[in-house]
C-alpha cells in the first residue's frame, strides 16, 4: 500500500464519501490513489478553481454537520486554498484541507511549484501536519478529523510531499484511541456555573438570548427553543446563528447587530441580562462595545475559553459545549413570565419592523418575501457577502439550524456559490437556493462548469445591481457620494452566460416576473438555473448601525 | 463594563511543548498576530526529551496575560502552562559583557565583577579587551550594566529569563 492509498484507507474509516479538489504534480500519487478500486465509494469532485474546493468542503461541513474535505496540489494550488482556509476559521467550520507538496529532498530549495504552505496557513488553521513518515498518515488523518471537528471546529491542513504519498506503507494501523496531550475539551457544563446563572435568570426582569454559531454547530436549537420558551426569554440569533431559533416563533428577535433589526438592538440595549451563547461579541454584533448593552450582566457561554472575557467581561460563564450548556441550564431554571417585557417588544415590532419602499422598482427585499413565501422557509440558503446576504438573512424565516451558509467572519465574496454545491452534495434532495451579489458571483462563477459536469444542480437569486453594494452605500452615505471603484458595468449578460455552460439562465427586471421565475426555477431539478434580477441599484440595507458605532446612532429605513 | 484594566507588569511564563520542528515560529507567530509583546523568549530541553520549555517574559494587563495563556493553550502543541505570576521564583539570565580593559583599569573592573560574583571570561591584553560573565536576575545584571558604564562597553550579549519555582512544586 502506498502513502496515497493509505490516505484513501483513513478518509475512508472517517466516513469521507466526497473530496473537493484539483490534481497537480504533487498530489499526482494521491490522485492516483482515488482513480482505484479502493476508492469507489469517495465522489471525486474536479472544481475549476481551488479557492472554489475550500468553500465547498465547508459548505459540506455547514449544511452536513460532517468534517469537509478539499485537495489540491502544492504551490498555487495550496495557496489558492488559503481564503477557504481563513474563511474556515474564523466562522469553525470543520474542514481538512490536503495538500500536495515537493518531495521531501526538495523542500527548501524553491522547486517548482513549491511553496510554504505550512507557514503561510499557520496563522489561519486550527491544526497543520506535515506528513515526514508514509507509517504516520493513518494516525494524521486520524487526529486532523478529530481536531477539526470537536470543540470549537476549525480547518486543519495535511501537507504530503510526493515521495511520502509514493513510499511503501508497510503496514497500515489506524489508531482507535486518540491521545493528544495538548488538546482537551470543555464540554460538560459545571454544575456550579449552571447554577449561577440560573440565579442571575431568576432575577432578570428583561433577558434577551443571544445566540450563535455555537448553537448551530451543536445543533442545540431543541434545548435553546425549551430554554426560551421556559423563561420567557426573548431570542436574537446572529448572522452565525441564523436558523438557530425558528424566526416565525413569537420570541423570535431576528438578527442583531450592524444591520440587525430595530427592535433586536433595542431589545439588547435595554435589557438586564443578556444570555449570550456560542457567540464571541464580534464587532459586526457590538458595534462600540462600551456601549453594548450597558444596562445587562452578562452571562457567556462558550466552548472555547479564549471567547470569554476577551470582548466583554462576564458575570457568570460557563465553558461548555452549548448543547450540554443548554440542557442543564433548562433544568436549572424556573418557569418566569415577563408580561411587561414582552409587551415592549411587541410595541417596538409593530413601530419599526423590517421594511422597505415598495414603489414599482424591483426590490431586492421583495424578492426575498416571494423566495420565503414559495419555500414555506425550508430551503438552504447560501449567500456571498455584501448587500444581498443581509436582506436574505433579514427576510429569510429560518426554521432550523444548518438551513444557512454565509460567510460571516472573514466576508468572504465568492464563498456562496461553491458552499451552495456543498450543501447539495451533502444534501442532494433538498432544494438548495444561492442568493448572490454580481460582484460576488463573479469571483467564482467558473463553477458553474462543476455544477454541469457533476450534476450538482444548485438554484441562483443573482441580486444583480450593477455595482458593489455595500461599498456604494458606504460611498453614500459615509463619502459624499464619491464612487470609488464600484461600477460593474452591465457586464456579463448572466443569463446567457448560465446558458453558454449549459445551465437554464432567466433575466427579471420587473417585480410582475418575480413570482414565474421563481416558480420556473423551482421545477427545474436537473440542471443549475440563475435568475438575473436586475433590481433597484440605489436600494440600501438597513437598519444600520454605522461601523464603530451604537445603538444610538442606528439609521432606519428613511420614509418615502 | 469590560475587562477592568489591572496595572502594567511583566509576566513570566513557562510553556511546555511538543519538541517538534515548526513549534516555536507557531508560538512567535501567535504573539505576533495577536499583538502581544514578547520582552524575551528562552526554549530550553527539559528531563522529557519530546517536551522543550518555552520561558516567556510578556508586558502587560492581567486581561492581556489571561489572552496570552488562553490563546497559547489553543495550540495544538502547547502541552501545559504555568503563569508564574503568584510565584515564588529562582530567575537568572546570562550576559556576556566585553568591555575596554586597560592596563590601570583591569584590576578594578576585576573588583567590580566580583561584587557582582561576575567572572572573567576572556582577556585579550593585546586589544585591550576584556568580556566579564554575570549570571543573575535582571536586576542585578542591570546593576552590574550600569556599573560598568563608566568604562567603556564595548558590546555585550543577554540571554533571556529563564525560572524555575522555589520548593517541590512542579513548573
Amino acid at each position: 500500500m502506498t502513502g496515497g492509498e493509505a490516505l484513501v484507507e483513513a478518509l475512508k474509516k472517517e466516513g469521507v464519501e466526497v473530496i473537493f479538489g484539483i490534481s497537480g504534480g504533487a498530489a499526482l500519487p494521491i490522485y492516483d490513489a482515488l482513480a482505484k478500486p479502493a476508492a469507489a465509494s469517495i465522489f471525486n469532485v474536479l472544481v475549476r478553481h481551488e479557492q472554489a474546493a475550500a468553500h465547498m468542503a465547508e459548505g459540506y461541513a455547514k449544511a452536513s454537520g460532517k468534517v469537509g474535505v478539499c485537495l489540491a496540489t502544492s504551490g498555487p494550488g495550496a495557496t489558492n486554498l488559503v481564503t477557504g482556509i481563513a474563511d474556515a476559521i474564523l466562522d469553525s467550520v470543520p474542514i481538512v484541507a490536503i495538500t500536495g507538496q515537493v518531495p521531501t529532498h526538495a523542500i527548501g530549495s524553491d522547486a517548482f511549484q513549491e511553496s510554504d504552505i505550512m507557514g503561510i496557513t499557520m496563522p489561519i488553521v486550527k491544526h497543520s501536519y506535515q506528513v515526514r513518515r508514509a507509517d504516520d498518515l493513518p494516525r494524521i488523518v486520524r487526529e486532523a478529523f478529530y481536531i477539526a471537528g470537536t470543540g470549537r471546529p476549525g480547518p486543519v491542513l495535511i501537507d504530503i510531499p510526493r515521495d511520502i504519498a509514493q513510499a511503501e506503507v508497510k503496514e497500515f494501523i489506524y489508531p482507535e484511541e486518540i491521545s493528544i496531550r495538548g488538546y482537551s475539551l470543555h464540554l460538560a457544563a459545571d454544575p456550579a456555573d449552571v447554577e449561577a446563572a440560573a440565579e442571575l435568570i431568576a432575577r432578570s426582569s428583561k433577558p434577551v438570548l443571544y445566540v450563535g454559531g455555537g448553537v448551530v454547530n451543536t445543533e442545540a436549537h431543541e434545548e435553546l427553543l425549551a430554554l426560551a420558551e421556559k423563561i420567557d426569554a426573548p431570542v436574537t440569533s446572529t448572522l452565525m446563528g441564523r436558523g438557530a431559533f425558528p424566526d416565525r416563533h413569537p420570541l423570535s428577535l431576528n438578527m442583531p447587530g450592524m444591520h440587525g433589526t430595530a427592535y433586536a438592538n433595542w431589545a439588547i440595549r435595554d435589557c438586564d441580562l443578556l444570555i449570550a451563547v456560542g457567540v464571541r461579541f464580534d464587532d459586526r454584533v457590538t458595534g462600540n462595545l462600551s456601549k453594548f448593552a450597558t444596562n445587562a450582566k452578562v452571562i457567556h457561554v462558550e466552548v472555547d475559553p479564549a471567547e470569554i472575557h476577551k470582548n466583554r467581561h462576564a458575570d457568570v460563564s460557563i465553558l461548555a459545549d452549548a448543547k450540554d450548556a443548554l440542557r442543564k441550564l433548562v433544568d436549572a431554571c424556573a418557569p418566569a413570565q415577563h408580561p411587561d417585557w414582552r409587551r415592549q417588544i411587541a410595541q417596538w415590532k409593530e413601530q419599526e419592523p423590517l421594511r422597505y419602499a415598495n414603489n414599482g422598482k424591483l426590490k431586492p427585499q421583495y424578492i426575498m418575501e416571494v423566495l420565503s413565501e414559495l419555500t414555506d422557509g425550508d430551503a438552504i440558503l447560501a449567500t456571498d457577502v455584501g448587500q444581498h446576504q443581509m436582506w436574505a438573512s433579514q427576510y429569510y424565516p429560518f426554521k432550523r439550524p444548518r438551513q444557512w451558509l454565509t460567510s460571516g467572519g472573514l466576508g468572504t465574496m465568492g464563498f456562496g456559490f461553491p458552499a451552495a454545491m456543498g450543501a447539495k452534495v451533502a444534501r442532494p434532495t433538498e432544494e438548495v437556493w444561492l442568493v448572490t451579489g454580481d460582484g460576488s458571483f463573479q469571483m467564482n462563477l467558473q463553477e458553474l462548469a462543476t455544477s454541469v459536469c457533476f450534476n450538482i444542480p444548485v438554484k441562483i437569486a443573482l441580486f444583480n445591481n450593477m455595482s458593489l453594494g455595500m461599498v456604494k452605500q458606504w460611498q453614500e452615505l459615509f463619502y459624499d457620494n464619491r464612487y470609488s471603484g464600484i461600477d460593474l458595468a452591465k457586464v456579463p449578460d448572466y443569463s446567457a452566460l448560465a446558458q453558454a455552460y449549459g445551465c437554464v439562465g432567466i433575466t427579471v427586471k420587473t417585480p410582475g416576473e418575480v413570482r414565474p421565475a421563481l416558480e420556473k426555477a423551482r421545477e427545474i431539478d436537473d440542471r443549475t438555473v440563475l435568475i438575473d434580477f436586475q433590481h433597484d441599484p440605489a436600494e440600501h440595507v438597513y437598519p444600520m448601525i454605522p461601523s464603530g458605532q451604537s445603538v444610538q446612532e442606528m439609521r432606519l429605513q428613511p420614509n418615502e | 463594563m469590560q475587562n477592568r484594566a489591572s496595572p502594567q507588569r511583566k509576566h513570566t511564563i513557562s510553556v511546555m511543548v511538543d519538541n517538534r520542528p515548526g513549534v516555536l515560529a507557531r508560538v512567535s507567530g501567535l504573539f505576533a498576530r495577536r499583538g502581544f509583546n514578547i520582552n524575551s523568549l528562552v526554549v530550553s530541553a527539559t528531563q522529557d526529551p519530546e517536551i522543550s520549555r518555552m520561558t516567556i517574559v510578556s508586558m502587560g494587563d492581567d486581561a492581556h496575560l489571561m489572552q496570552v495563556v488562553k490563546q497559547l493553550n489553543k495550540l495544538i502543541n502547547v502541552i501545559t502552562i504555568f503563569d508564574h505570576t503568584e510565584d515564588d521564583l529562582v530567575e537568572r539570565e546570562l550576559a556576556l559583557i566585553k568591555v575596554r580593559a586597560t592596563v590601570d583599569n583591569r584590576s578594578e573592573i576585576m573588583q567590580l565583577a566580583s561584587v557582582f560574583s561576575a567572572s572573567i571570561a576572556s582577556i585579550s591584553p593585546s586589544e585591550e579587551t576584556m568580556i566579564v560573565e554575570a549570571t543573575g536576575d535582571e536586576n542585578k545584571i542591570d546593576a552590574f550594566l550600569a556599573t560598568l558604564v563608566k568604562f567603556e562597553v564595548l558590546e555585550f550579549v543577554r540571554t533571556g529569563k529563564i525560572a524555575l519555582v522555589r520548593g517541590a512544586k512542579s513548573t
